[in-house]
C-alpha cells in the first residue's frame, strides 16, 4: 500500500478494500521503523491519527465521507496543530503546543485526511538543505548522505521513502519546489493569497504559501482542492472559487500549449545534468503538440539579492514575537528584561535564524530603509512586469527547478550565498506572486533532477494538467529511492 | 525675554468599537487580566490581523467631524520595538498615509473669542497591553486585555500658545468625540490619554525652539499644570543660557513637576515598513457618504443653533453645548417647560450645575429628570412660585420629595398673588416704619428694596415680589 498514490488510495477506500484504520496503522508502523533513516519527522502523533481514522472509516460506513477521507498525510510542523507541538524545526518553539489549528490543517481535517505527524523543516523555513533544523537535518532517501532540500525537506523525504502519500509544505523562495526536486517529487507553490496563511508561522508574509506535496501532479491536484480556498482570517487570502482541479487534470491538453524557456536561465550555475532535463522535458512537451518558445525574464537576475532584503526584513519583524514573555523558550534566571530577551533569543534561534533577523533589521533601519527595503520592493515590481509581459506570449513558462541535484550535507553549510543560490529558479515565483510547480523530470548520477513550470495567476488547474500530461507520458515520477519499496 | 509658548497635542482616543482592530476578541474595560485576549492578541505563531470596519468607519466619522481630507487609500505599517506588553514586538498603526489627513478645530477662548487649531492627521492603530508592577514581587505582570484595541492618534498642528488654549483644544476633542459616539473620553480609564510637545521661542520669533514630549497625562488639570511646569522649566534653562534637550518626559502628578525618560539620541529606531499581513485600506466616496448621513449635530453647529434658536448667550451656548447629552437635558428641559429658554439656561447651569458638581454626578445621572425641572420652570413662568421659592422647591425635588407641583402643594408654597392680602401687609409695615417712610419720600429710592424685602419677609416669601414692588411704590408715592 505504501507505494500507491493518494489518488489509488482514495479509491481503495471507496471500495472497500482497505480502511483508513489500516492504513494509517501500517503507516504508522513504516514511519517507527524507518524514519531513522531520514529524520524526517519532527512529531509523530498516533494516537491523533489512529482516532482521526476511526472517525473517517466511520464517516464512510455512514455514507458521509468526502473522497479524500481516510488518505494519511503529514503536516510540515509549520502548521499549527491544536494540542500538538508546533516547533517551526526551532528550540525557541520546541515546548510550545498550540491552542488553536491553521485554516489549512482545519481545511484538510474537514476532508478527512489523516494527519500521521509533523515534519522537520529548516528552522523557521529558513534554509534550502534541512540543516538549519534544531531537530537536526534530514536525509535525502535517494542518499542519506545528501541533503533533501528545504526548507520543507521533511515532507519531501517524508513522501520519497513513502512514509506518507502526501504532504503540506510552505514555500517562500522555493522551499516546497527545490525539496521536491532534489527527492523526486511533485510540490506545487499555490498563486500567493491562493491557500489560507492563517495558523501557517510567518517567515516573510509576503511572499509565504502553503501548498501540496506528493508523488504526481494529480495527488497534488486532489490534496489542493482540499487546502486551498478563502479565508476571512487571512486579509491577503483571496474571495475567489476555487477551481476543480481533478477535472483540470483532464481538460488540459497539451496541444497547442505555448511553453516559454527563459533564456536568462540557461547561462552558467546550471549543472549540465539538470539542463538536460529541462530541454528533455521540453521535448516532451513538444511531441506533444506543446509551441516550444524562448522567453526574456530581464530582471532575473535581480532576484537572489532582491529576496534577500525582502524576506530577511519581513522575517525580522515577524520573528520579534519570541521574546521569552508569553511562550516559547526562555533563558534561566533572567536579571531583567532586556536578559531576558537577549539570552532567550539567544539561545532560541539557531544561527542562520540570527543572520537573516540581522539582515532584516539593517534593511528596515533608519537612513537604510530606503537604499534597501524600498529598493527591493521596486525592482520586485519589475520582476512582476517581466512575467506578465512573458504570459502574453506563452501559457506556462519551463525552466529548472534547482541548479544542481542534492548535495552532500554539510557542503554549503558554512556558504551561505551557495546555498541561497540553490534558490535562484525558484525566487522569482515567490516575489511575483506566482504559481509554480517542480515535478521529476529524470535522474543525473543517480539523483532526481526537477523541473519548473510557471504558470499565470490563478493557473493552479493548467500547470498540473500539463504536469499530469508529461507524467502520463514519462515514469521519472514513479522511480522510487533505494529500498524505499520493499 | 518675553517668550512665546507653543504647544501641540498628541491625543490617543480610544474607539468605543465592541471588539478589538485586528480581532474579535471584546474591548471591555476592567476584566479579569488576560480574558479578553484571543490568539490574535496574545501574538501566538501564525496569526494575522483583520482589520474591524467598526473602527475604519469611526476614524471617518472623526475626519468628517473636523472638516478633513479622507484617504482613499491608507496604509498600515509596523512600528518595531521590543516591549513585554507588546506581543508581536511591533504595533500596528499608520505612519506614512494615515486613514485622515488634515482638518481643523475651533476652540473658545478665555476672551470669548475663538481659536481655529489646525489638526494635521489622525490615524488608526493598535493599543499595546499593560505591565502590572504592583502584586508581583519584584517581577511584571503582564495584562494583555488592551491588547488590540482601536486607537485613533490625532495630531494638531503646533498652533497652541498656552496651557489654557491646549485645554480647551483637548477638551474640545473629548466633546467632538463623544458626540460622535466614537469614545467615552474617559480620562481615569485611558480612554482617551494625550501627549503634549512643548517649546518656547522669543517672542516675535517665528522658529521653533527644541521641543519636548510630556507623556503621561490623564487629566485636563494635569494637562494645565504639566505645561506650566515644563514652560517654566525651560525658560529658566534657557535664561541660565543652556539648551533644551529634545527628549522625551514623564509628567509627575505627586511632585507637579516632568522628568526625563528618554532622550532623542536613546530613542528607538521603529523600523516602519508596511505590514504585509494587511492590505491598503480603501475608503471610497459612497462609504464616506453613507458615513456622513450618519453624523449627528456637531458640536459648534449645535452652539450656533442655540443662540439663534434659545437667544443664548454665546457662553451659555458653549457651556450647553459641551456635551451631547447635556445638550439634550437642556431641550427637553425647554420644551417641558414649554419655553423660557435663558430661565432653563440658568437653571441647569447654575442650580442643577451645583447639584451634579457636588455630588459628582453627570447630567446622565442627574437626580432630577428634565421633565421635573421643566415643571419648575413652567411653575415660574407661570408666576405660581417666584424664583425664590423655586430654589426651595427644587431642593426638594433633589431630595426625591416629587415633583414641582407636588413639593409647592405640599408645602404650601403657592405665590400670594391676592392684591387684597398683599395690600393688607404692606399697609401694616407701612405703618410700623414710619422713619423708613420719610427717608423714601425724602428721595433715598433704596429704602423701597428694603421695603420689599419686609413685606417678603411677613408672606414666607410667596408673595409675588413684582407685586409687591408696585403696590409699595403706589402706597409710599401717593
Amino acid at each position: 500500500m505504501h507505494d500507491r498514490t493518494i489518488a489509488e488510495l482514495a479509491q481503495a477506500l471507496a471500495r472497500g478494500e482497505v480502511s483508513s484504520v489500516e492504513l494509517t496503522r501500517a503507516a504508522l508502523d513504516r514511519i517507527e521503523a524507518r524514519d531513522s533513516r531520514y529524520n524526517a519527522f519532527i512529531t509523530v502523533t498516533p494516537d491523533q491519527a489512529m482516532s482521526q481514522a476511526e472517525a473517517a472509516d466511520a464517516a464512510r460506513a455512514a455514507g458521509q465521507a468526502g473522497p479524500l477521507a481516510g488518505v494519511p498525510f503529514v503536516h510540515k510542523d509549520i502548521f499549527c496543530t491544536d494540542g500538538v507541538r508546533t516547533s517551526c524545526g526551532s528550540r525557541m518553539l520546541d515546548t510550545f503546543v498550540s491552542p488553536y489549528d491553521a485554516t489549512v490543517v482545519r481545511n484538510m481535517r474537514a476532508a478527512g485526511l489523516v494527519m500521521l505527524g509533523k515534519t522537520n523543516m529548516d528552522e523557521f523555513a529558513m534554509g534550502s538543505s534541512n540543516e538549519t533544523s534544531y531537530y537536526g537535518p534530514v536525509k535525502n532517501p535517494w542518499d542519506t548522505a545528501r541533503v533533501p532540500g528545504g526548507s520543507s525537506g521533511g515532507s519531501a523525504a517524508a513522501v520519497a521513502a513513502r512514509l506518507a502519500p502526501g504532504a503540506t509544505g510552505t514555500d517562500t523562495g522555493g522551499s516546497i519546489r527545490q525539496p521536491a526536486a532534489l527527492c523526486g517529487i511533485t510540490g506545487l507553490k499555490p498563486t500567493y493569497g491562493r491557500v489560507s496563511r492563517y495558523g501557517m508561522v510567518a517567515f516573510a508574509s509576503s511572499l509565504d504559501q502553503g501548498g501540496p506535496m506528493a508523488r504526481t501532479a494529480e495527488d497534488c491536484a486532489l490534496l489542493l482542492g482540499a487546502m486551498a480556498g478563502f479565508d476571512p482570517n487571512d486579509s491577503t487570502s483571496i474571495d475567489r472559487p476555487v477551481d476543480d482541479y481533478a477535472a483540470a487534470l483532464e481538460g488540459t491538453t497539451i496541444r497547442g500549449l505555448r511553453v516559454g524557456l527563459p533564456k536568462e536561465y540557461f547561462g552558467e550555475g546550471m549543472a549540465p545534468g539538470v539542463r538536460a532535463a529541462v530541454e528533455a522535458a521540453a521535448e516532451v512537451l513538444r511531441d506533444q503538440g506543446a509551441e516550444v518558445v524562448e522567453v526574456s525574464l530581464p530582471h532575473s537576475g535581480l532576484s537572489v539579492p532582491v529576496y534577500y532584503v525582502v524576506a530577511p526584513a519581513e522575517a525580522s519583524s515577524n520573528l520579534s514575537r519570541f521574546d521569552g514573555v508569553r511562550y516559547g523558550h526562555r533563558c534561566e534566571q533572567p536579571q531583567d528584561i532586556i536578559d531576558l530577551y537577549e539570552r532567550s533569543r539567544a539561545e532560541g534561534f539557531g544561527t542562520e535564524v540570527k543572520r537573516r533577523i540581522m539582515v532584516g533589521t539593517y534593511a528596515l533601519s533608519a537612513g537604510y530603509y530606503d537604499a534597501y527595503y524600498l529598493k527591493a520592493q521596486q525592482i520586485r515590481q519589475l520582476i512582476s512586469d517581466d512575467f506578465r509581459k512573458a504570459f502574453e506570449e506563452v501559457d506556462v513558462i519551463l525552466g529548472p527547478t534547482s541548479p544542481t541535484t542534492a548535495f552532500p550535507i554539510g557542503e554549503r553549510a558554512d556558504d551561505p550565498v551557495s546555498m541561497y543560490l540553490s534558490d535562484v529558479y525558484t525566487i522569482a515565483a515567490n516575489l511575483a506572486g506566482l504559481p509554480a510547480l517542480s515535478m521529476p523530470a529524470g535522474f543525473a548520477d543517480g539523483l532526481p533532477v526537477g523541473v519548473q513550470l510557471v504558470g499565470d495567476y490563478f493557473d493552479e488547474g493548467r500547470l498540473l494538467g500539463v504536469a499530469h500530461r508529461y507524467q502520463q507520458a514519462t515514469d521519472h515520477h514513479r522511480q522510487a529511492p533505494p529500498g524505499a519499496v520493499d | 525675554m518675553q517668550w512665546e509658548t507653543v504647544i501641540g497635542l498628541e491625543i490617543h482616543a480610544q474607539l468605543a468599537t465592541n471588539s478589538k482592530i485586528f480581532s474579535g476578541a471584546s474591548t471591555q474595560f476592567g476584566s479579569e487580566p488576560n480574558t479578553q485576549a484571543c490568539p490574535v492578541d496574545l501574538g501566538l505563531p501564525g496569526v494575522l490581523p483583520v482589520l474591524n470596519e467598526g473602527a475604519v468607519e469611526m476614524a471617518v466619522r472623526f475626519g468628517l467631524g473636523i472638516d478633513a481630507d479622507i484617504a482613499g487609500r491608507s496604509v498600515f505599517a509596523r512600528k518595531n520595538y521590543f516591549y513585554p506588553d507588546l506581543p508581536k514586538g511591533y504595533q500596528i498603526s499608520q505612519y506614512e498615509i494615515p486613514v485622515v489627513g488634515t482638518g481643523r478645530l475651533e476652540i473658545a477662548l478665555d476672551d470669548g473669542t475663538t481659536k481655529t487649531v489646525g489638526i494635521t492627521r489622525a490615524h488608526l492603530e493598535e493599543d499595546a497591553g499593560k505591565s502590572l508592577h504592583e502584586d508581583f514581587h519584584g517581577m511584571t505582570g503582564i495584562d494583555l486585555n488592551r491588547a488590540g484595541t482601536p486607537l485613533l492618534e490625532i495630531v494638531s498642528e503646533p498652533d497652541l500658545r498656552s496651557a489654557r488654549e491646549a485645554v480647551a483644544y483637548a477638551k474640545k476633542i473629548r466633546t467632538l468625540v463623544r458626540y460622535l459616539g466614537i469614545c467615552d473620553g474617559n480620562m481615569q480609564e485611558g480612554s482617551l490619554r494625550v501627549d503634549v510637545n512643548v517649546s518656547i521661542r522669543p517672542e516675535g520669533s517665528h522658529a521653533f525652539g527644541t521641543r519636548t514630549e510630556i507623556k503621561n497625562v490623564n487629566s485636563f488639570r494635569f494637562l494645565e499644570k504639566a505645561i506650566h511646569f515644563e514652560v517654566e522649566r525651560q525658560r529658566e534653562v534657557l535664561e541660565d543660557g543652556g539648551e533644551v534637550v529634545q527628549e522625551t518626559r514623564l509628567y509627575d502628578p505627586g511632585a507637579d513637576e516632568t522628568r526625563a525618560m528618554r532622550t532623542k539620541e536613546e530613542a528607538n529606531d521603529y523600523r516602519y515598513f508596511p505590514d504585509p499581513d494587511l492590505l491598503p485600506l480603501e475608503v471610497d466616496a459612497a462609504f464616506i457618504e453613507h458615513v456622513r448621513a450618519t453624523l449627528p449635530e456637531l458640536p459648534d453647529e449645535k452652539r450656533d443653533r442655540f443662540t439663534e434658536e434659545y437667544g443664548l448667550p454665546a457662553y451659555d451656548a458653549n457651556v450647553l453645548t459641551a456635551a451631547r447629552e447635556l445638550a439634550d437635558y437642556y431641550e427637553q428641559v425647554v420644551a417641558a417647560a414649554g419655553g423660557e429658554p435663558k430661565l432653563a439656561a440658568n437653571w441647569v447651569m447654575s442650580e442643577l450645575g451645583g447639584v451634579l458638581n457636588a455630588q459628582g454626578l453627570e447630567i446622565t445621572g442627574s437626580p432630577v429628570s428634565a421633565e421635573a425641572l421643566g415643571g419648575l420652570i413652567r411653575r415660574i413662568s407661570d408666576e405660581t412660585i417666584s424664583g425664590k421659592i423655586a430654589k426651595q422647591v427644587f431642593e426638594g425635588m433633589v431630595n426625591g420629595e416629587g415633583d414641582a407641583d407636588a413639593i409647592i402643594e405640599a408645602r404650601g408654597l403657592k405665590q400670594i398673588t391676592d392684591s387684597g392680602e398683599i395690600q393688607k401687609m404692606i399697609d401694616e409695615i407701612v405703618d410700623a416704619n414710619p422713619e423708613q417712610v420719610e427717608q423714601y419720600r425724602a428721595g433715598k429710592d433704596k429704602v423701597i428694596g428694603w421695603f420689599v424685602g419686609q413685606v417678603m419677609k411677613a408672606s414666607g416669601g410667596k408673595a409675588n415680589p413684582e407685586q409687591v414692588n408696585g403696590l409699595l411704590r403706589h402706597k409710599l408715592d401717593g
